[in-house]
């Protein structure tokens, strides 16, 4: 993040983020956004760009759905919108409430011309968002990593919170 | 300050031709609709973010220019259709607090646009709602002689503040500004950076 310029992170936190959440809020020369629902965070970090800023947006599958709308603006604006998405509902999910939004996040986004970057192993993580990133901020692309569930482990329904 | 439900009613283009005269160097981020032909009508151009769509998010896209350009001062013209939308929205803005972000919503309490269905706005205090969140300077408008104090407040005073004005439900003149969504971006973000 810091040598792609991303000066801010607007998110509404997942377990799967937390590990990077906490290195984010400890780096002075990161700003953390908290949101109150995913989609602020379109207009938050469209607004940053049209003010000379780069930001990114650090949410759960589930919160995908609630962006659906808000992808009109950077669409719309040409404007570069870069999401980095922690998959829930696929790779050994107990939750099905979890489901249908972590089946739809990829088919969605895609149907909307945002440019997805699935991620299935931890080494592929750095390369896919660089690669995301860049084509984001230089391209003026929408694009979104998303970091599968077989990476981040699934929840052990039961025994963890959800 | 105080804030008050009231069933005064401005004129909205005498309102924000007054107000944005006032503006100095400010960018603006009106919502779509009605605050968007309002700024255009104003003669507002490459200052305005003219917005066609994407309801509810103008004062996020407002917030993240004012957290990119700290010391330019940055004004959210917000219907209250599109406010009630996006009221979570005030939390953030509490929560992040940038001096240099103003909110003044244009408030008809009805769907303008649409066919003139009642809005929500008419029952509920949105002033309060601000402070609540943590916008410590609000302001209620129901008067032409309160614009000198207004804007003072938008354009002077510490930020984050909020401002609701009661206007009148009417027909005007459709002023129409630049659609398409790329010349209004480049145009507001070289304004936006001085480049």
């Amino acid at each position: 993040m810091r040598s792609l310029g991303i000066g801010t992170v607007c998110t509404i936190p997942d377990g799967g983020l937390t590990p990077l959440l906490a290195m984010c809020h400890e780096d002075p020369d990161t700003r953390v956004v908290t949101l109150s629902t995913e989609e602020e965070g379109i207009g938050i970090t469209t607004g940053l760009w049209l003010g000379g800023a780069r930001g990114m947006i650090a949410l759960q599958s589930s919160g995908v759905g609630n962006c659906i709308n808000a992808l009109t603006l950077p669409v719309a604006f040409g404007a570069p919108c870069l999401m980095l998405v922690t998959m829930r509902g696929q790779w050994g999910e107990f939750n099905h409430w979890q489901v249908p939004m972590g089946q739809g996040t990829q088919p969605i986004l895609t149907q909307l011309g945002v440019r997805c970057y699935p991620v299935e192993t931890a080494q592929e993580v750095a390369p896919a968002f660089t690669a995301a990133a860049n084509m984001a901020f230089h391209a003026q692309e929408r694009c979104a990593v998303l970091i599968g569930q077989r990476v981040i482990g699934a929840k052990a329904f039961g025994r963890d919170e959800d | 300050m105080a804030c008050s439900m009231t069933s005064n009613y401005l004129d909205r283009r005498d309102f924000t031709a007054a107000v944005l005269s006032g503006r100095g160097d400010a960018l603006v981020v009106p919502s779509l609709g009605a605050p968007t032909w309002d700024c255009a009508a104003a003669g507002l151009t490459a200052e305005a973010l003219h917005s066609w769509g994407g309801m509810g998010l103008a004062l996020a896209t407002a917030l993240g220019v004012a957290l990119a350009q700290p010391d330019r001062r940055v004004l959210c013209l917000n219907g209250d259709g599109e406010m009630m939308m996006g009221l979570g929205t005030l939390a953030v803005v509490g929560d992040q607090a940038p001096s240099n972000l103003a909110i003044l919503v244009l408030d008809n309490e009805h769907f303008g646009e649409t066919g003139g269905q009642p809005g929500l706005a008419r029952s509920t205090d949105l002033c309060a709602i601000a402070e609540g969140a943590g916008i410590p300077r609000t302001m209620t408008v129901t008067a032409m002689e309160q614009v000198p104090a207004l804007t003072d407040m938008l354009f002077h005073r510490p930020g984050p503040c909020f401002a609701t004005s009661k206007i009148a439900l009417g027909d005007y003149p459709l002023t129409m500004p630049e659609k398409h969504g790329p010349s209004i971006a480049a145009a507001f973000r070289a304004t936006a950076t001085n480049s």
